[in-house]
Formats: C-alpha cells, structure tokens, sequence
C-alpha cells in the first residue's frame, strides 16, 4: 500500500495527491472522492472539477458580499440615489458564468459518453436483483451446472469490464458502488443495465441507496475484485455441491436446517432449495451477513439464527424457534458451508 | 394617465379623510367575536393566519428532525426504531415541503400584495379565505393521524411500489394522498386567486414595469403551480385508486409502471421547488435594496429572470431521475437545461450582490438574513448545479449530499427570506418593531447552527452516506461529521426559539413603528401600522416603481398621488384597471365577510375524510351539503352586481 489514510479527513487530503490510489479499507470506505476503476475514474475527476468550480464560485461570492458590506461607503449622504453602474457587475458575472456553465456541459457530456453505455460484449455478465433487505448475485454459465446463485458479496476479475443487469423482487432500490460507479436504480418492471471495472484487487463497499423500507440502512454488499486465477478458483469453488458434514453436530444442522430453515433458503447439493431468502452456499466463505449487517463470525452467525428481528429490525427473516441444541448444530452445519 | 372621471373621486382635506375614513372602517372592518373571527375575508388577517400556521408546522417539523439528529449523533443508535425514523422523515419532509414553504410565502404574499398593488383587497376575498381554511384542515388532517400513530413512511416523494399497498398495506399512505390532495385545491384556488388579482387591481397607473418583484415572483409561482400541482394531485389519486380499490397505474405484475409515479410526481415536483424560492427571491429582491438606499439594480432582467426560472423549471424534473435506467440521449437533454437553469439565477445573484455593493448598506436584522442569504443560495445553487451532470449525479444522488443540498435551497431561500421578511414586515403587520438586540442574536445563532449543521453534510455525503438511513455502523467515518451536525440542528433550533420570544415579546413590548420605520418605497408603508381594514382611504395613483422614493430619487416630475383619488365608499369596492396598462377600468364590488368559506372547507375536508375511511355516504353527504355551501355562496345578490363602469380619460 503507497497510501493508506489514517483518517478521514487525512483521507481527503492524501488520495486527492496520490497517483494511484491503492484500494483497501479506507477510513470512509463509502468515500467516491476516489475512485479504482475506468468507469469511476472519470467520474471522480469530473466530480473533483465542480467541486473546485463551486467552491471558488462560493468563496468569490462571500468575498463580494463582504466587501460590499464593510467597505467604507461614501460620507453618510442622507437619502436614495440611483448612482453607479451596477449593471456592469451583472453582465461580467454572467459572461463568467456562462462559459463555466458551457465548459461544464460539455466535460459532462464527454463523460457520459465515455462510462455511460456498458460494453456490448463483456467476457463477464451478472444478474443482480435488489430483494428487502439484500442482494441476489446470478453467475450466468455456459450451461446450467456452471450456473450458480449467491448473495450479497461479489467476485470479479480484476481489469475486466463486467455488465450488470438489474432488477428488482419488490420494490425500487439502487446498486452503487462509490469506488468504482455511481447508482444504477433496480426498478420492478424493467431490466437496467450498468457495468463496473476495478484496476486493482480489492474490496469495494456497495450499498442500496434508494430509500426501500424498514432495513434500508441495512443493504450493504461488496464487490471483490481478484486477478483473473484467483477468480476463477472461486468460480470453481462456488460451483462446488455442498459436501456431506463429517462431524456429527454439523450433520444433525443440516437435518435442522432442512426442517426449520430450506423453505427459504437454498444449499446447491442438498434437498434444501428455498428462494426467498439468500442462497447460502458457501456461506462461511463471505465476508459478513446480514447484507453487511455484521461480519460473519460464529457469534454473530448464533446471534442472527437466534433472533434476526433484534438484530435487523423488520427484516423479511422471522424468528425461528430453536431449542439451544438445535441452533448449535444449525451453526456448526453453517460453518461447513466452504 | 386617466383618473376616474367618477363623481366620487375625492379631493381629501383632513376633515374629509377624517369621515371618509370613519364611513370606509364602518364598511370594511370585520364584526368582533367568534363569528366575525370566523368569517373574515380580510386579506391581512387571511394572510397573518397563512403565517401563523406555517410557522407552527415549521416548528413541528423542526421537532422532527432534531429527534432524527439524536438518532443520527452517533452510529448504531436504537433511540428509534427503523420504522419510527422512517415515519418522522416522511413527516419531517411533508410538513416542510408541503404544509410549511408554500404556505408561508402565501401569508406573506397575501398580506401584502394589495397593500402593495394600492388595493382595499385580493380579487377574491371569499376565494382567499377558502384557500386559508382548506390549508389548515388538510394539514390538521395529517397532523390528527400522525397524534394516533397513523402517518406515511415511504419519504415525502412516497415512490411506488414501497407506497403500494403490498408494501405498505397501513392506512398511513391513504392519509397522506388525501391531505395532499386537499392540500392541492387550496394551492389552486390561490394561485388563481393571485393571477387574477395581479391583472385588475393594480393601482392606476401601476403598468407591468412599475410593480415590485415580490409581484412577479409570486405571479410566476402561481402560474407554475396552476400548471403543476394537477400532475401530483393525479399522481396521488391514482395511487389512491390503486390502494383502495386495486386499479394498476403503478403496479407492475398487471403492466403498470413505477416510473409513471416518478414522472408525474417530479412534473410537478421540480417547478414547486421553484415556487417555494421565487416569492422569498422577491421579497429579497424589494427589501434588500430599502437598506442599500437605492432601487434594486437590474429590475427588468430581475423580473425577466423570475419568469424564465420558472419556464425552466417546467423542463429539467428528469434530473431527479438520473439514475432510473432512463435512455442517455434523453438525459443529456435534461442535464443541459438543468445548467442552463443556473443562468437566471445567476442574475439575480449579481444583482443582489451589485445593489450592496454600490449602495450604502445598513447593517439591521433583516439585512443581515438577507445578505447572507445570498450566499446560502449560491451554496444551495452550486450544489444543485453539481446534480445538473448526469454521471457525476449518479454518485451524489440520495446521499447526504442532496441533504445539504435541499437545506440550503429550502433553509437558504425560503427560511432566511422569511425570517428576515418577517422582521422587515413585523412593524407593518403589528405596528410595532422587533427587539433588535435580540434580533440579532436570534441572527447569529441561527445562521452559525445552520451552517454547522448543514455545511459539513456536503461531505457526509462525499464520504458516502446514504440518505434515509435510521442508523450507520461506526466503520463508514460519518460519526464525527453527524455529530457536528447534531449540535448545530440545536443551535439552530435555540435560534428559532430566540426569533420567536422576540416576536411574542414585541407584540407587547415592541417599539412603536410608525408607517414606515425603514424609509421603504412601496406603498405599503405610505399607511398606518397596522394598516385600517380597507388598507387605502383612497385609491392612490402610482407615477414610478418607488411611489414613496419620488422625491428623492426625483427622477422625473410626475408624482405618485396617494392622498387623492376615488374614494369608493358606497360599501365595499375598490378599483379595476386594465391588464397591462393599469388604467381604471371598473368599480370591483367586494364581497361581505361570510361564513361560506369556512363551511365549505369543512365540507370538503369531510368529503376526503369520509372517502378515506371508505365511509362512502358520509362522503356523499358531505359533497351535498358542500353544493348547498357553493349554491349560497354564489347566490346573485344586487349588492355586488356591477353598478358603474369607470369611463376612461
């Protein structure tokens, strides 16, 4: 790491000077003052040019009004005078502001030109829809055994540009990933599309940024970014039928998991095949649960088998009812899930 | 230039004036007790209640988002629970947008403008006490479901399908959509009623260049909503129909559209945005310049640029919608007009800034909110033109960006005008002058809990913070940034509450204002504070924009004449004048105080009460008796027939 900001403010300051910014846990990971891919590059700059227009726009502004507040005016003549020529002032801050505003128009429109349309044949495509309260990811394959389904945590190749086409399950959320592209809305009805790219292996916070209900706070995901061998070992991975739990405890989880809780949730490889909630295969191989409640630890993981509504209030996940036993062996079943 | 050649035109001695304005009070003047209270169509009462009434939803929704910024001072708060923080936004949205901004602009705009145009009332007194009690009843609608704990959560702007009712199955949307509705007659009725006001009761003389910005402004913003409020008060009804009776404008599975609800709701949307920092605009424009001692600078491109804002606006709600998934071609269209919507704006800030700058600026209360109000409005206007750019909104919108962003327009443009109007007007209204020390410190501290509360959102929302959310973990580096701006809501908020002690202690205490304490040029000033009941013993004649400046600007050497003209004492009338020119035209017969205004309110809330309890007849009922109201209200009377037309010099 050649930068790696303390703080937040540091933050600020110190990617703005960095040539090439090294993604990671920045302090304000949600941050899209920097940016690690083609399609936020431009964005980020464009951003960075109105930001520096319209803070000298406002600072000329205050200075003007200052100055005409407190400058010695002429002796105290009583009365109203029509004096001066103010209409000076108007035509030259027009003439200024026009051609900022023309300058404006046309950086933006090369912009949109440039990151607006995802490329037509990208070598990866994934479909995303936005469910209250997570992220359904869909690796579309030649056939469908390299055809899988996962949540809210997504691999991609480093370098590539990848599509994404998104819907929606319910209502209207956003997909946004600040470090590499700005929102794309899942809207029912319609198939959006949207791509992202990252230069540099890392991992990247997104987040729904359309207000969606109870849980909007909560519907985080992540988009890792891997070179292309590493990626592909975990295609590999993904694609890989559950196996039977050796342990005993974990084999009584998956008989308690097929009663209590496959009505909603799918295992590949197992007979538990719901499709409300998340796919959890490979759960213990993610990062956090929740959509980015909290890090998928043991602890967490009993804390939100145990009681979800505490946790994530109003989330579509009820109680289940498990004896201590029960959600012991459901979690031990949980963690073989690699 | 014709006056009346009307036998009642009057040559006042003092002695005369004297009687006439005895016989003119004995017209005009509203009955005592509860009843009069009730039926008054004074436009100066009709306008302090506009006011009034803001203000306590003003304070409501202020409530609201200080119980909001203690859930936010910190990450992981449970203060709230997510449905409580998504009710008290939708509210907090609600009250302000809808039930605050308007409205107050309408109080001020009632108030003064026939005291401006130099007429004894709006066009349509009745009319405008409707408007008054319909905003009321729909907001205590609202208000009345909220107290019992039925209120919408889906956001002020209520997108579908989170507001269908698969989503959001409680009667709290039903609610709103039928306040909101209600809420859309009486913005209607007034935008009507202040259209027709502006082109026949214009003070002889008073031709289109001659009237005050806060004229145009408020035309511009009655026109706009004339044209906009039918696409949310559609918007709202066809939700309604969906909810109620499972009709599918927005509901997918049948072939309905999301994006219908997102089209209709920002046509109307973006130009109210105008329509609540227009008037507010106007009131800057007419009194910032009373404290630089000389006319505004650039009043016909000031006025020009009022009306073309609006124009504008009617073209640019699809930047609310960047990130839709709508066709590039189209967006780039959107997000041109959107800069190019800067432009009028931009003058009038250039105009501000070059009527201070070459003026002698004295430091009071109100110039000190309308000075920096010119700053806040540039903030508020940079932002706003960073969204204009459609990839650089994709990342800014729905972040506490946009936050900041409505907050300097909304607290920018409308609450630092209002409260620096209110302070400029106050003398005029009550006839006696704000405390000015504490003025002064209700000024400081609202302006510095404002700016700490609302500056640093800019970057809260660089950094990436959502908005909407009723919490945030510690890891996002928001909660120093939030904290802050916690502690300037608050101070804000002491602020407000030091404005509002000074305005409940000068009432009683106050300085005695006299008619024009500020050495202002409109004709407002030119009577008694507070104004008698039928503003203007005679109707005056105006020979330049500044009628009360004439003798010093002495710019040509015709006069203003206010002490002479028609008297009009043969009950209530007062005078019409031709559109453009403003030449008398016909002696308006004004309408008695009645209750008809008040009853028909009642009966038209009842009806929207009725239909969303789905208590049909009691609808039915309602709308009857409302027809009978209407019936009586219009009943021909030879009073208010036209008697004598003015014959034209």
């Amino acid at each position: 790491m050649t930068c790696q900001p303390t703080s937040a403010t540091a933050a600020f300051v110190i990617t703005t000077l960095c040539a090439t910014p090294t993604p990671g846990f920045a302090a304000t990971p949600l941050s899209y003052l920097e940016s690690y891919g083609s399609r936020g590059d431009p964005v980020r700059s464009l951003t960075w040019a109105m930001l520096i227009i319209s803070t000298v726009v406002v600072v000329i502004v205050t200075g003007l009004v200052l100055w005409g507040v407190l400058r010695e005016g002429p002796a105290e003549a009583a009365g109203i005078t029509r004096e001066g020529n103010g209409l000076r002032l108007i035509t030259a801050g027009l003439v200024v502001t026009v051609v900022v505003l023309l300058g404006s128009v046309v950086w933006t429109m090369v912009v949109l030109a440039e990151v607006g349309a995802a490329p037509a044949a990208p070598k990866l495509t994934l479909d995303i829809s936005g469910h209250q309260w997570w992220w359904q990811v869909r690796y579309e394959g030649e056939t469908p055994a390299e055809t899988f389904v996962t949540a809210n945590e997504v691999h991609i190749p480093v370098g590539e540009p990848v599509r994404i086409n998104l819907s929606s399950s319910d209502v209207i959320h956003s997909f946004w990933v600040p470090a590499l592209s700005g929102k794309t809305d899942t809207v029912p009805g319609q198939v959006n599309t949207t791509w992202i790219e990252a230069h540099a292996p890392g991992t990247f916070l997104g987040q729904c940024a359309e207000f969606c209900g109870a849980q909007h706070a909560h519907m985080g995901f992540r988009i890792v970014a891997e070179p292309r061998d590493r990626f592909e070992a975990w295609l590999a991975d993904q694609l890989a039928p559950a196996a039977v739990p050796a342990e005993r405890i974990a084999a009584a989880g998956q008989e308690t998991f097929g009663r209590r809780c496959a009505a909603c949730h799918a295992v590949r490889g197992t007979t538990a095949g719901g499709v409300f909630g998340p796919d959890l295969s490979h759960l213990a191989t993610r990062a956090t649960l929740a959509a980015g409640t909290v890090p998928n630890t043991p602890g967490h993981l009993s804390a939100w088998i145990a009681d979800p509504q505490h946790l994530k209030p109003g989330t579509r996940m009820p109680v289940v009812p498990l004896t201590g036993s029960e959600l012991e062996q459901v979690r031990a079943y949980l963690a073989t899930l690699n | 230039m014709a006056v009346p050649a009307d036998s009642r035109l009057a040559v006042l001695t003092e002695a005369d004036e004297g009687r006439l304005a005895t016989r003119l009070e004995r017209l005009w003047a509203t009955a005592p007790g509860i009843v009069g209270w009730l039926s008054t169509v004074d436009h100066k009462e009709i306008g302090k209640r506009y006011i009034v009434t803001a203000m306590l939803f003003l304070i409501a929704g202020g409530i609201e988002a200080l119980v909001m910024r203690v859930q936010l001072a910190g990450p992981d708060q449970h203060l709230l629970t997510p449905e409580q923080y998504n009710m008290l936004f939708t509210m907090h949205g609600a009250s302000l947008i809808f039930w605050y901004a308007s409205p107050v602009l309408s109080g001020f705009s009632n108030y003064l403008w026939p005291l401006l145009l130099g007429s004894r009332d709006m066009a349509f007194p009745r009319l405008n006490a409707l408007s008054y009690w319909i905003y009321l009843f729909s907001g205590l609608m609202l208000y009345a479901g909220f107290a019992v704990g039925i209120a919408p959560n889906t956001g002020w702007f209520d997108y579908v399908p989170a507001a269908s009712r698969a989503f959001s199955p409680g009667p709290g949307i039903d609610l709103y959509a039928m306040a909101l509705i209600l809420l859309g007659i009486s913005t209607t009725v007034g935008a009507i009623n202040f259209i027709v006001t502006f082109l026949r009761t214009r003070a002889p003389g008073m031709s289109l260049n001659r009237v005050p910005i806060l004229i145009w402004s408020t035309l511009t913003a009655s026109a706009g909503n004339l044209l906009a409020v039918p696409a949310v008060s559609l918007a709202f009804f066809l939700l309604w129909l969906d909810r109620r009776f499972g009709t599918h404008f927005y509901d997918v599975p049948a072939g309905g559209h999301p994006l219908l609800w997102q089209h209709l709701f920002w046509m109307f949307g973006h130009p109210w945005v105008y329509a609540i920092v227009l008037p507010a605009m106007g009131m800057v424009s007419d009194a910032l310049p009373v404290f630089c001692s000389r006319p505004l600078v650039g009043y016909t491109i000031v006025a020009l640029a009022t009306v073309l804002t609006m124009v504008l606006g009617f073209g640019v709600w699809v930047h609310h919608m960047f990130a839709t998934g709508l066709p590039m071609l189209g967006m780039s269209f959107f997000s041109a007009a959107s800069f190019v919507i800067v432009i009028p704006s931009a003058v009038a800030v250039f105009a501000w800034i070059a009527t201070i700058a070459i003026g002698r600026p004295r430091l009071t209360v109100p110039f000190l909110y309308f000075a920096s109000f010119i700053v806040m409005f540039v903030i508020g206007g940079v932002s706003g033109f960073m969204t204009a750019s459609v990839p650089v909104d994709w990342q800014l919108t729905d972040t506490y960006f946009i936050v900041a962003h409505i907050h300097y327009v909304l607290i920018g443009i409308n609450v630092f005008p209002v409260l620096g109007g209110l302070t400029f007007w106050f003398p005029k209204m009550t006839g006696r002058l704000l405390d000015e020390r504490l003025g002064r410190y209700a000024f400081w501290l609202i302006f510095a809990g404002f700016n700490i509360a609302f500056l640093p959102m800019h970057l809260t929302g660089l950094y990436g913070m959502p908005r909407r959310i009723y919490t945030y973990g510690p890891h996002f580096g928001w909660e120093t940034l939030n904290l802050v701006s916690t502690v300037g809501a608050f101070i804000l908020a002491i602020g407000i509450g030091v404005f509002f002690v000074n305005i409940l202690r000068s009432l009683r205490r106050g300085m005695p204002a006299g008619s024009n304490p500020w050495n202002a040029p409109t004709l407002e000033w030119s009577v008694s504070s507070p104004p008698p009941p039928y503003n203007f013993v005679v109707i005056p004649t105006v020979a330049s924009r500044h009628p009360l400046w004439e003798q010093e600007l002495d710019e040509t050497e015709h006069r203003s004449v206010i002490r002479t003209g028609p008297a009009l004492d043969e009950g209530r009338e007062t005078l019409a004048t031709t559109p453009v020119d403003a030449d008398p035209d016909l002696v308006l017969k004004m309408p008695e105080d009645s209750l008809a205004p008040l009853l028909l309110a009642l009966a038209l809330t009842a009806i929207f009460v009725g239909l969303l309890a789905s208590a049909w007849w009691s609808a039915a009922t309602a709308a009857a008796a409302g027809l009978l109201i209407v019936f009586a209200w219009l009943w021909p009377r030879r009073s208010l027939a036209q008697v004598a037309e003015v014959s034209h010099g």
